[in-house]
């Protein structure tokens, strides 16, 4: 074997990246002894390559903001997380791993769809679909499997009428999404995945294009495919992210805060009373907490970085723990609590910088609108399984449970 | 205090609307738009957080 120059000699001593988890609640404990001793310090990845784990949350946003960090996939050092998803990340290239302008350029064509003010238009939509879902829901068998009958249908419904992508297919979109989230699957089948969305979000592009729609791809078809502004692929890899990103990420807070509430019977009281100052909080918390997008945000240096008396070298991959970041304890007294009153939330959930998640205003308020309306329908909601007994989502790029089991 | 912003590196995260609403706003294309250039007293905590909360670092408080 030959140690290239500037990697620690003793390559063995440096931890695996991600570790696995003891407590499924909580990340790794090893992230939190990186915190205290060795904040920025090289980790193994899959690859066999050794980028800079950054776990502290002061660091972490200085990074994630600072431009001098890229997020191109297709960069020598970018420390993707696992095989498949580099080979799905440029078999569909979309703006969450371009640089600016680049990237600047295509989000600015779906922003204004994702505005605060634009999202809360949707208030009385998503209501609705919460209302029929548990409607449906309370009408169906006891015990129940929440993610399937709550968590995954409502933000796929939600992000299927926002985009114009029928929601009848959404067996063939979901089984899909979930290939290519998941970091254990062969490359060959990811891209295989992934070029069957491609296929599909092709038709549905082609169609928009002839006949327009009212809705977030028939605007880009018309706006932007049309007038030789984006080519139909580019518009397709921007389908794409947005209907794996836009309902993956809400379904699994969903499930995973649901879990967490019960698990916090007096907290989850409070919340069941609606009041909207003490749910907005309460979802800050619960997105902190959680932080489902949990294996580190992935970059790679521009140029020598010098943060927390490390140098950073151009080229070298960067890891900002943004799972570690939220559990630190000099951003978030005592982090590893949920506390629904914690006041002045930064969490970065979300993650930071440019690439800060699109979706956020439509995220929060599925969230804001599912737990109480949950929670109201079924005071008496519990899991109907012995909590060890569930199944988290240890291999995927969103983690959560992987179904959970409900009565009331 | 008064608020400058960048709306050229603006990303449109919306961060500044929700910790500030009085201050601030996006238009129809999401880019950040400046309410009151010049926040009351009170209004400070709330234009301090924006700036915190702001992942494009594009809000400066002078
Ligand atoms: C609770 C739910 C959600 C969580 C926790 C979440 C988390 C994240 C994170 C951490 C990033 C940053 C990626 C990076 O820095 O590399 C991100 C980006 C993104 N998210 Fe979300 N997300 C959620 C919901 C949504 C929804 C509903 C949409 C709707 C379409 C969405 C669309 C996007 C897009 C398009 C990006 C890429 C932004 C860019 O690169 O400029 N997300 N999300
Ligand atoms: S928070 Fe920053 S990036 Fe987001 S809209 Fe406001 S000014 Fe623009």
């Amino acid at each position: 074997m030959t140690i290239t120059a500037g990697h620690a000699a003793d390559a063995s001593a440096e931890p695996t990246y991600p570790m696995p988890r003891g407590c499924p609640f909580d990340p790794p404990a090893e992230l939190a002894q990186l915190r205290a001793e060795k904040p920025i310090s090289r980790v193994r990845i899959w690859d066999g390559s050794s980028p800079w784990l950054v776990t502290r949350y002061d660091d972490v946003r200085s990074l994630l903001a600072d431009r001098r960090v890229s997020s191109d996939a297709y960069r020598p050092g970018y420390p993707a997380q696992s095989p498949g998803i580099l080979a799905r990340r440029r078999n569909s290239t979309s703006f969450i791993t371009m640089d600016d302008p680049e990237h600047a350029r295509y989000r600015k064509m779906v922003i204004s769809d994702f505005t605060v003010r634009r999202t809360e238009s949707l208030r009385p939509l998503i209501t609705k679909i919460v209302d029929d879902l548990l409607d449906e829901m309370e009408r169906g068998p006891r015990p129940t499997d929440l993610v399937e009958a709550f968590a995954l249908p409502l933000p796929s419904m939600v992000i299927c009428q926002m985009l114009g992508v029928p929601y009848k297919d959404h067996d063939f979109f979901q089984m899909h999404s979930r290939a290519i989230l998941d970091i254990t699957m062969d490359p060959a089948e990811t891209v295989r995945a992934s070029d069957e969305l491609r296929d599909y979000l092709t038709g549905l592009m082609a169609e928009k294009e002839a006949e327009p729609t009212d809705d977030i791809l028939g605007r880009l078809a018309q706006r932007y495919v049309l007038t030789g502004e984006l080519s139909r692929d580019d518009a397709v890899s921007m389908a794409l992210l947005l209907l794996v990103a836009g309902h993956e990420t809400t379904a699994n807070m969903i499930g995973f805060g649901t879990l967490t509430l019960l698990q916090n019977p007096e907290q989850a009281a409070e919340v069941r009373d609606g009041d909207p100052a003490v749910v907005n909080r309460a979802v800050e918390e619960l997105l902190r907490l959680l932080t489902v997008v949990h294996t580190g945000r992935r970059r790679v240096a521009l140029d020598d970085i010098e943060i927390g008396g490390v140098t950073i070298r151009a080229g070298e991959g960067i890891i900002a723990a943004t799972e570690s970041a939220n559990r630190d304890a000099a951003a978030f007294p005592a982090p590893d609590e949920l506390d629904i009153h914690r006041e002045s939330n930064h969490h970065l959930a979300f993650g930071f910088g440019v690439h800060q998640c699109l979706g956020q205003p439509l995220a929060r308020l599925e969230l804001q609108i599912a737990y109480p309306a949950l929670l109201r329908r079924f005071p008496e909601l519990r899991v109907a399984v012995p909590v060890d007994d569930i199944r988290y989502r240890d291999k995927m790029v969103v983690y959560g449970v992987q179904a959970l089991p409900v009565s009331w | 205090m008064k608020i400058t912003v960048d709306r050229d590196r603006c990303i449109g995260a919306g961060q500044c609307v929700l910790n500030a609403p009085e201050l601030f706003d996006q238009d129809d294309e999401g880019t950040v738009v400046v309410l009151e250039e010049q926040p009351t007293p009170d209004q400070e905590p709330a234009a301090r957080a924006a700036e915190h909360a702001c992942p494009a670092r594009v809000i400066t408080l002078v």
